[in-house]
Formats: C-alpha cells, structure tokens, sequence
C-alpha cells in the first residue's frame, strides 16, 4: 500500500489541470453515497458496528481494480495535519476528518478516485476530473459501484433509491460539482445576477472559500441539489448545460472586460503580480486575491498559458495544513503567512512581469494571441 | 465575546440558513479549525448544532435511546421519532420503512419528486418485485386452503416453491 508521503509528493492532474481545458471550469466532481443494508448507519452505530461494517468495506473497496496500489488508512492512524491536508485536497471531507474510530479513506493513485469508508454514511465516493467532465467521472465512479455491488448488498428501496444517512441524499445518492473561475464576472458585477439564475433553477451555489456569494479567489461551486426523482443522466446533463452556460458568460465577460477597460485590467494584474513577488507576510485571503488575478491574466494572455498550472498548484500549497506539511511543523498563523509568502515568491521567482500587449487596443497585431513573455 | 465551545476569544461568527432557520454560532479560531467552520465545501452548521459526528459537541448518543415520547421505534436499530425529530437523519435503512409516514412531510420540497428514478443494483429489482409477488401467491394460498379449494392451492404451492427456489441465497 501507498504511503501517506508518495500520495502527496506531486499533484494531481486534475490539481492542475493537466491535458484538459480548467480555465474557467477547473475541476469535475461526482460523489455517490452508498450504504450496507444489514449496518446501522455510522452516526447511529456503536464504536463496535462500526469496526464492523469497516471490516465489510475495506476490503472490498481495496480489492477494486484501480485501486490497486492505492492508499489505504484509518483516519485515527493519521494526525491532524495528514488529515487536513487530505481535506484541502479535496479527497476527504471536514466531516470524515473529525470523524475517528472505524473510520477509513481508501484513495487511488493519481487521486482520481477517493473512497471515504464510514463517513456520514457507509460509503462515500468520489471522483475528480479536470476541467468540464462530470459524465465521464460519473461513468468512472458508476463502474466502481457496479464492481462494489458485487462484493457488498447496499441499502435500495425500490421507491426511494439508495437510502442514505441523511434524506437529502436519496435516491440517486449522487452528489456533482463543478469548481469555476470567475474573475470576469466579479469584476463586470454581473456574478450575483447569474448566481441567482443558476439558483432558481434548484442548484447550489457555494463560494470555495466563503458563505454565500463572497468568495475567495473568485472561485465558486456548483452542484445540484436534488437527489431523488431525477435520473444520474437527467441530472449531470443539466448541470452540464448550467456550467457550460456559466463558464460562456465568464469567457464573454473577460473579453469585454479586455475591450471596455484593458488599463482596469492590466493595473489589476500588474498589481497582484507585483504584490506576490514582493510579499514577505501574506494571508491565505490576501494571496488568494492575487492569485486569482494572476490566473486570469494568464487566460488573457499577459502570462504565458503554464502560469496557470502555477496558480494552480500554488492555490493548493498555501492552504494552511500544506504549510505545515511542507515545514514539518506546527505554525503559527504568522509563520504561516511568511512561508506562504516564500512559497509564492520562490515559485514565480522566474516568472516575467506581464506582458501588457493584450490590452494595447490601437495595436494591429491582436492576432498575436501568444506573448512572448519578456517585454 | 467567548467562543460558544470553549472559554477562548471568539473570532470566528457564523450564521447559516438550518431548516429555514437562522442559526448563529461564534467560535475560537482552534475551535473553528477543529469543526471545520473555515471550509465550506465539507461543512454543515446543522451538523454541528445536532451533533452529527463532531468529537466536541456530543447530543448524539452513542447507545440507542430510550424511548422518550414519540412512540414509533424501529426495530432493528432502536432509532426513534425523536431522535428523527432532532437530527433529521435515519438510524438504518429499515428505518426508512418504520418511519415511512413522516417521510413524507420530511421530503416535502427537498427533491424533484418522491419517486426513485435511475439506477438500481443489479439484481436488487428483481429481488424486490419477487418478494411482492411471494406475498401475494401465499396471502391466496391462505384464501384457497381456508375456503378448501385444494385443487388451486396445489398450484399456488408449487408456483411459490418455484419462486423460491430463485430466491436470494444469502439470506
């Protein structure tokens, strides 16, 4: 089995969006939520149904195919840090991590595939993709619980669905999101208007970092909310014509944004570029912000396009428990801002100051979509 | 202002929409970390206020309750209607049928409709639809032998050993 240090020693594709297309969408995610039939479920079962139940999941999830040399460990055998780092990583739940006896997270290789064993219910799956592509993750993780079902009888009435812990996830037990970048929007006012609309047609909305519709990073959530009297398909293709529509207006809105005020746009990043070079304290809010920034203008064309996977991955290493991971140390919340701030600047250390052609409109050659990047 | 779990200065306030309500927690920063407040994608105020399985908060009882008004119980579990009143969460799938009536009430406006549709475990259907039509053949099983038409019983036996013999074999 996999150790804890090999599982997190380099990100995950989808972290960075290797080989897909994560400028607006970054992530695809799907969860499935199954139960043991003959189990109480976890918040209701004793210390010892517990064990119990664990006994029956564990081995027939690390006998699945891809997870094959996989990660495999009991949360109360992993500290606090190792836990938190696997939720900023998305691959466990806040909820699984404070959960601790019987509890177990069996995570594949390229953490494309995350199974949390006795979380809120028996059985939590998961799979993340980058970019736009909840059907092809929900096509992965459905031959997971196919092969799953052969080995486990799982908790199904033929009139509610797959029953789970708590009834807002009946049915389908299928939970899908899709993680967005919208700088456009936020900065053209027009985000709370499409937020709302996504809402009234009954999906959620979430900002990654923050309640309502503040948010971090302006990064944002999507995911439906109905579980049951809706097919997986019906489902998955409705949040993918939402998403897709989303992720169209964020394109528009970057480029009217370039067009109607390219010296907003070029002071904005110009500015947050500036800001992460030369940051020795920086909270995760501060840097986020700027972060942000930087990955748009990397979109727009004032850095070139691996400066995205930078963000990417830099938006994933400055998160608190990655610190201290990192520092193999408890921080405080000062240490921390001074290494995320040495993080960011040893990483876009190389990294040449925009390149502000995109926005010089007089310009002839706007067909020059590539920088060169030393200007 | 004191964080609501511990004696520490509060810094973290949060207020979430639970059922319809508004709910208002204050929190130190390491009882906010602990809780998971800081991450919304993971976190549920509703859990907190109920307990659901954070280590500091503890309404959530680790033996099956005393039955304390409410009546309905289920049986395989020992889950209540209280304790359905209060978390909002089921004991074990047979809870689902044991508290079938205030289901209802609880789905009201939850999903697209009350009905499953999609997939289903392989071999489970089949199951089920089996189950009902065992019920069924037995239930007029009863009628012919009570009404002494043993010509009709015959074939009602042999068509519930039939089903039978398909039946589950993991009981």
């Amino acid at each position: 089995m996999m150790r804890f240090s090999t599982l997190l020693k380099y990100p995950a594709d989808w972290m960075v969006g290797a080989n897909a297309d994560n400028s607006v969408v970054l992530t695809s995610r799907i969860r499935l939520a199954r139960n043991l039939r003959r189990a109480p479920f976890p918040g209701w079962a004793t210390r010892d149904q517990r064990s119990a139940a664990l006994e029956v999941l564990r081995p027939a999830v690390e006998a699945l195919a891809p997870m094959k040399d996989g990660f495999s460990q009991e949360l109360v055998d992993l500290n606090s840090v190792q836990k938190q780092v696997l939720v900023e990583r998305h691959l466990i739940s806040r909820e699984h991590a404070a959960r601790g006896d019987g509890s177990a997270a069996v995570i594949e290789r390229r953490q494309t595939f995350s199974l949390m064993l006795n979380e809120e219910d028996h059985l939590r799956m998961q799979a993340i993709r980058p970019g736009l592509e909840l059907r092809s993750a929900y096509e992965a993780l459905a031959a997971l619980d196919d092969e799953l079902e052969k080995s486990l009888e799982f908790a199904f009435d033929p009139q509610l669905g797959y029953l789970t812990t708590c009834p807002t996830n009946l049915g389908t037990g299928l939970r899908a999101s899709a993680m967005l970048h919208l700088p456009g929007l936020v900065l053209s006012d027009q985000i709370g208007q499409v937020l709302q609309a996504v809402n009234k047609i009954g999906l959620a909305v979430r900002g990654l970092y923050g309640e309502g519709t503040e948010s971090l990073g302006n990064l944002y959530q999507i995911s439906n909310q109905s579980t049951l009297g809706e097919s997986e398909d019906t489902i998955i293709r409705r949040l993918e014509r939402v998403i897709s529509q989303v992720a169209g207006h964020e394109r528009n809105a970057r480029a009217k944004l370039l067009e109607d005020d390219p010296d907003m746009v070029a002071d904005k990043i110009g500015r947050a570029y500036g800001v992460l070079r030369h940051a020795w304290i920086i909270d995760s809010k501060e840097a986020l912000t700027h972060l942000s920034l930087l990955r748009l203008g990397s979109d727009l064309g004032f850095f070139g396009h691996e400066t995205m996977q930078l963000c990417d991955a830099l938006l994933m290493d400055i998160q608190p428990a990655h610190l201290q991971l990192h520092s193999g140390r408890k921080l405080t919340p000062e240490e921390r801002d001074s290494i995320r701030a040495e993080i960011i600047r040893s990483r876009l250390h190389s990294l040449p100051p925009p390149d502000i052609r995109p926005t010089t409109r007089n310009g002839e050659n706007t067909n020059n979509p590539e920088p060169s990047g030393d200007a | 202002m004191v964080c609501d779990f511990c004696d520490k200065k509060a810094s973290v306030f949060l207020t979430q929409l639970v059922d319809g309500q508004m709910k208002k927690v204050r929190l130190c920063e390491s009882c906010a970390k602990e809780r998971g407040v800081t991450d919304p994608t993971g976190f549920s105020l509703a859990d907190m206020l109920l307990g659901g399985g954070t280590p500091g908060a503890k309404p959530n009882p680790q033996q099956p309750a005393v039955i304390s008004g409410g009546g309905k119980q289920c049986p395989t579990c020992g889950f209540t209607l209280d304790d359905l009143r209060r978390v909002r969460r089921f004991g074990c799938a047979d809870c689902y049928t044991v508290f079938r009536d205030e289901l209802g009430n609880i789905l009201r406006g939850m999903h697209k409709s009350p009905h499953h549709v999609g997939k289903v475990p392989k071999g489970q259907m089949e199951q089920h639809v089996r189950t009902q039509r065992l019920e069924e053949l037995r239930t007029r099983l009863d009628q012919a032998v009570t009404s002494e038409n043993y010509e009709e019983a015959a074939g009602l036996r042999d068509e519930i050993r039939q089903l039978e013999l398909f039946a589950d074999p993991q009981p």
